[in-house]
């Protein structure tokens, strides 16, 4: 290429690096910068990233109110159980899925890879009604068992992927010396398939700490509110309090940040599975 | 003795997946397959859940819902929002996926800036909604910038004007998710061998055609899951466009995911609601289906 060529789409890259951080950052600097200014500041003309109120008074209020810190410790309970019961149910299955083969087992296996294009909004109305009827309505585990549905297909595609590389010889081997399946489970497929873990935790805590449809409709006490429900009350419910909902979606976003900055490929492996096929 | 120790074991083998599966498959008979067979019936029924004692309509509730220029308009806009969202997030993934991999940038410059694009895919749907609705606002700061580069003359009712209310959400829908499109097709350009491009460029071909003849063909299998995935999850994008427009003014940004939601939980609809529901649930069905049988003949 020449060098004159060469010049010129150099150029056009730094064009586009510039265009594109403007896009991608500017909403998320803007949500930043007003969670520290006072609410009256946050329309004023023109607009400025950093007024003379800077305060973390937002925030404080948000600390201080103890129905929004319930919001945070319900999104943490529920997207905590979530991920463990989905890793602890969905590992089981992809070990069956792996090591036997049983009748029904492409009949269960359709209902699982259905599930990616089942609309969730589809099933809200009967999850209504199924929720009410096993009096669930309004509690954890209302939206426990519906989270646990939308992830469990995911992590079992995924790890039986992965128990499906591993030899059955060593499986062999640790029966023989009188270990049961558990023990088999544990200690030979699991530590090998753990970036697959990993990866399958980290999408399903997204999920649940996102999900707002189901959250919205399957509660109804400010006692079982999980964030992205909550943070909507803000709006509407005295006056609009603009930067306290900035400060509480800066807090709603932390947990995610930190598991993109610093597990990033895990991350990228665990999202983006279902469109990148191994 | 011996052979009826085996029998047992025999058994026992045959007993032990379906301890292991047991969980799983309980918990997707009760919150999947009886959810669809339970909406589907719905859907025939004369106003359920509000009705103690629902009647047999038969279809009338599909055909009372093809009839209604409502739920028309709501088709329109959501292909409208989908095939634009669908669009752009092909469009701008793409760029940003090709900016990352070009060799004019440092390993590290590339890491920096991979983490700055992929931004918007850490924000949940209610966060995105309320930064938009500040951005957005009529004294907002889109509005400053515009005004002041003298394209408007100020006080753009970007949400609650029937004009570009749906524009609106659709840029919001951009926004939030093109980082899925670039970060799968980047995992995909980073595989593509170096030696195709080489042989391309050997060859005299120049780098639009690179694009078109090896750069496109190879990225295929990825882009048709991404589009299968997008269309499906925009199809039915609901928390969005409730928390900015709630699919108004008037219905001007309603969708199929916002009409089954207000049917329910507003008008108390529920039959009307289920079969707009199984209506969705039908088409993404047909994709869902189409896109398998598409997956397999490639392999």
């Amino acid at each position: 290429m020449s060098g004159k060529k060469k010049k010129s789409v150099q150029i056009l890259v730094y064009i586009l690096l510039a265009l594109g951080t403007i896009w991608a950052g500017f909403p998320v600097l803007w949500m930043f910068v007003n969670s520290f200014k006072s609410n009256a500041e946050i329309f004023e003309l023109p607009p400025r990233l950093i007024t003379e109120n800077f305060s973390f008074s937002a925030y404080t209020k948000i600390f201080q109110n103890s129905e929004q810190v319930r919001f945070f410790i319900n999104s943490y309970l529920i997207a905590a159980a979530v991920v463990i019961l989905t890793l602890a149910i969905g590992l089981m299955a992809s070990y069956a899925f792996s090591r036997f083969k049983f009748r029904g087992k492409n009949l269960i296996n359709t209902l699982i890879v259905s599930v990616q294009v089942v609309p969730l909004i589809t099933l809200l109305i009967p999850y209504l009604s199924l929720i009410v009827l096993l009096k669930l309505y309004d509690t954890y585990f209302a939206l426990i068992l519906t989270y646990l549905v939308f992830t469990l297909p995911y992590c079992i595609i995924m790890m039986t992927g992965y128990f499906n590389m591993i030899p059955k010889d060593l499986d062999d081997a640790v029966m023989i010396d009188g270990g049961s399946r558990f023990v088999v489970l544990w200690k030979i497929l699991v530590p090998p398939s753990l970036p697959g873990l990993v990866s399958v935790g980290m999408y399903t805590f997204m999920q649940s700490w996102n999900e707002y449809l189901f959250a919205l409709t399957l509660t109804r006490t400010n006692d079982m509110r999980t964030v992205p429900v909550g943070i909507n009350l803000l709006m509407g419910q005295h006056a609009y309090e603009w930067n306290q909902m900035m400060a509480m979606s800066v807090l709603g976003s932390i947990p995610v940040l930190i598991l993109f900055l610093f597990f990033q490929n895990y991350f990228i492996a665990g999202m983006t599975a279902g469109s990148v096929k191994s | 003795m011996d052979i009826m120790s085996q029998s047992v074991k025999k058994k026992r083998k045959k007993i032990t997946p379906y301890i292991f599966i047991f969980p799983t498959v309980i918990l997707l008979s009760v919150f999947l397959v009886v959810p669809i067979i339970m909406v589907i019936g719905y859907s025939m029924f004369d106003n359920v859940i509000a009705n103690k004692n629902p009647v047999f309509v038969g279809l009338e509730n599909f055909i009372s819902l093809l009839a209604d220029a409502d739920f028309w308009n709501a088709i329109k806009n959501t292909l409208y929002f989908v095939i634009v969202s669908i669009v752009a997030h092909m469009i701008i993934g793409m760029t940003f996926a090709m900016i990352l991999n070009t060799r004019y940038l440092h390993i590290r410059t590339k890491g920096i800036f991979r983490v700055i694009y992929a931004l918007p895919w850490m924000f949940t749907a209610s966060i995105i909604a309320i930064v938009w609705r500040i951005i957005l606002n009529p004294n907002g700061v889109l509005d400053y910038v515009v005004t002041t580069l003298g394209f408007a003359s100020g006080h753009i009712e970007w949400l609650a004007s029937r004009a570009l209310a749906l524009k609106s959400v659709t840029l919001m829908n951009i926004w939030a998710g093109y980082p899925f499109f670039m970060i799968s097709i980047l995992a995909g350009l980073q595989v593509i061998s170096a030696d195709l491009y080489e042989a391309a460029s050997l060859d005299g071909a120049n780098s639009v055609k690179s694009f078109l003849y090896i750069t496109i063909p190879q990225l295929k299998p990825i882009l048709s899951s991404l589009l299968m995935l997008d269309f499906v999850w925009t199809l039915q994008q609901f928390a969005l466009i409730w928390m900015t427009t709630g699919g108004g003014p008037v219905n001007a940004s309603e969708t199929i995911g916002i009409i089954i939601y207000k049917e329910a939980f507003t008008r108390f609809q529920y039959s009307r609601a289920s079969a707009a529901a199984v209506l969705l649930l039908l088409v993404c069905t047909i994709i869902g289906i189409f896109y398998v049988r598409h997956q397999g003949a490639e392999e």
